[in-house]
């Protein structure tokens, strides 16, 4: 069964979330342990971790589709987008572009024409938007997915690693994309990354869940080499720079 | 034996509603659970005949507390619902087998020759609205919870009350097919046509309309041909529906398995 999120009241001016002491239990298994953590209005949060560390279940916790312990207050007047991880349907399904759009927009109350301009945003032409989904490529189809959730204009975007399985150049793109709409519509981004050159490029803070000791902070400050081989276990080469190598 | 007026304006009914909840089955997933969802109308069927109850209410009856049953399972536990519906329904089956006999028994496996009363017609017809009213009224939102159940939530759909809300139609539909087509073979009137459908359209409203055109086409050519060769409906109505998905095989495509 899920809970619904805790009403939006309350959170202090300036932050568009607030999480105290937010626990998630699987059965015995504790999946995440009193993660505390707030981010403000129209800024950036990267979330990292190993496999496994309950980054998927993190946004599931914060949309109230699992249960959890704690608080979750989101700034009143909140609409959230969500671009979902990899999709659990088969690819051969006769749905377009189109229909996945125009459901999203009668669901969201939105206009068609907000889809049309979504599209318009991330670069999808209608010729695209028209083809079965299983027909777009991978990239074609993360923007398709960015569209989708821009429909209904959130005021948050939970976007659960955005550009896996996209090409090296789509990826830059699609992060390009996403931080405009940050910087030109205001939105605040929450963003799970594998990718560290992506953290520090456009994260404003960063929260790292880790099995021993998880952290939270502005991503030069927190993520040091120490630190980042404790989050994942292992040594992580990486040097600070804009088209560095990725881990 | 006449044609039955009736009889054909309802399979045109019991059509339509089928090949619309059978698209969302098939892009669900849930091929295999529709025939095993069917099987749990047997046990009605026997106890309404010992309590001397209409056939089809005792069905009904069983078909939505079983889907409740199934829908409390899912939500609740961890256990794949595969599992589930294969100990629940094989159950049921078993069950049903047990307090139903001799003809009564073959007449709920594959259907009878109805004899309709306006009643029963009229009642038929109203389930029916009921459901396509229900696909064509939810299908935005059975679309976002299909290709992302997060998607949907943030859009401020609640999931599993939808998920409940489509079992619950889907066996309704199981319900209203059930007299005709029998416990066997409804399963194949929701599933066949959507497969082809699925197979022949290239987006949502195509496929709800070439869903809905093979299962209405299936049941009205199936009831009529029952009636001129005297032979039961099931069988002659799911044979139609075989032929239509055989027949989009052939269609360019066939191999591109993707």
């Amino acid at each position: 069964m899920s809970t619904p999120p805790s009403p939006p009241t309350a959170t202090h001016d300036g932050n568009a979330l607030e999480v105290e002491d937010l626990s998630v239990r699987f059965g015995a298994t504790l999946v995440l342990d009193r993660l505390s953590f707030e981010v403000p209005r129209a800024t950036s949060l990267a979330i990292i971790g190993p496999n496994g560390s309950g980054k998927t279940v993190l946004f599931k916790a914060l949309i109230g589709a699992l249960p959890s312990e704690g608080r979750i207050r989101w700034a009143p007047e909140t609409r959230l987008g969500y671009v979902p991880q990899k999709l659990d349907i088969e690819r051969d399904l006769p749905l377009t572009g189109d229909d996945l759009l125009r459901a999203k927009a009668r669901v969201a109350r939105a206009s068609d024409e907000e889809a049309v301009r979504a599209l318009a945003v991330v670069g999808l032409s209608a010729r695209l938007s028209a083809m079965p989904i299983g027909a777009l490529s991978g990239g074609q189809f993360q923007r398709l997915l960015v569209a989708a959730a821009l429909v209904g204009s959130p005021t948050v975007l939970l976007l659960d690693e955005p550009t896996a399985g996209v090409d090296e150049q789509g990826q830059q793109t699609l992060n390009e994309l996403i931080d405009r709409l940050r910087q030109e519509r205001g939105m605040t981004t929450l963003l799970i990354s594998h990718d560290l050159s992506v953290v520090y490029r456009y994260a404003g803070r960063v929260l790292c869940l880790a099995r021993k000791r998880g952290c939270f902070g502005v991503p030069t400050a927190v993520l040091t080499p120490e630190r980042l081989q404790e989050i994942y276990g292992a040594p992580v080469g990486f040097h600070v720079h804009d088209h560095g190598p990725r881990p | 034996m006449a044609l039955d007026p009736d009889a054909l304006v309802l399979s045109v009914a019991v059509g339509a509603a089928a090949g619309l909840v059978g698209c969302f089955a098939v892009m669900r997933r849930m091929t295999l659970a529709a025939d095993a969802i069917s099987h749990v109308a047997l046990p009605g069927i026997g106890l309404a005949i010992v309590l001397h109850l209409h056939p089809v209410l005792g069905a009904a009856a069983m078909l939505l507390i079983g889907t409740v049953v199934l829908w409390g399972i899912e939500t609740r536990t961890r256990i794949a619902t595969e599992t589930i519906i294969g100990v629940l329904f094989s159950t049921a089956l078993a069950v049903g087998s047990l307090i139903t006999s001799g003809e009564e028994l073959i007449d709920a496996l594959f259907g009878e020759a109805p004899r309709l009363t306006a009643l029963e017609t009229g009642l038929g017809l109203a389930v029916a609205a009921v459901i396509v009213g229900f696909v064509l009224r939810e299908r935005h939102r059975l679309v976002l919870a299909l290709v992302s159940p997060e998607i949907a939530r943030t859009a401020g759909v609640d999931v599993a009350r939808l998920d409940l809300r489509f079992l619950l139609v889907f066996a309704l539909t199981i319900a209203l097919g059930l007299r005709t087509l029998g416990v066997l073979l409804i399963g194949s009137l929701v599933i066949v046509p959507a497969a082809t459908a699925k197979r022949l359209a290239h987006s949502l409203s195509g496929m709800l309309v070439t869903s809905v055109v093979v299962a209405v086409l299936s049941t009205t050519a199936g009831t009529y041909a029952s009636m001129v060769l005297h032979r039961e409906a099931g069988p002659l109505v799911v044979l139609v529906a075989a032929a239509c998905f055989f027949a989009s095989l052939l269609r360019g495509g066939a191999t591109a398995a993707r």
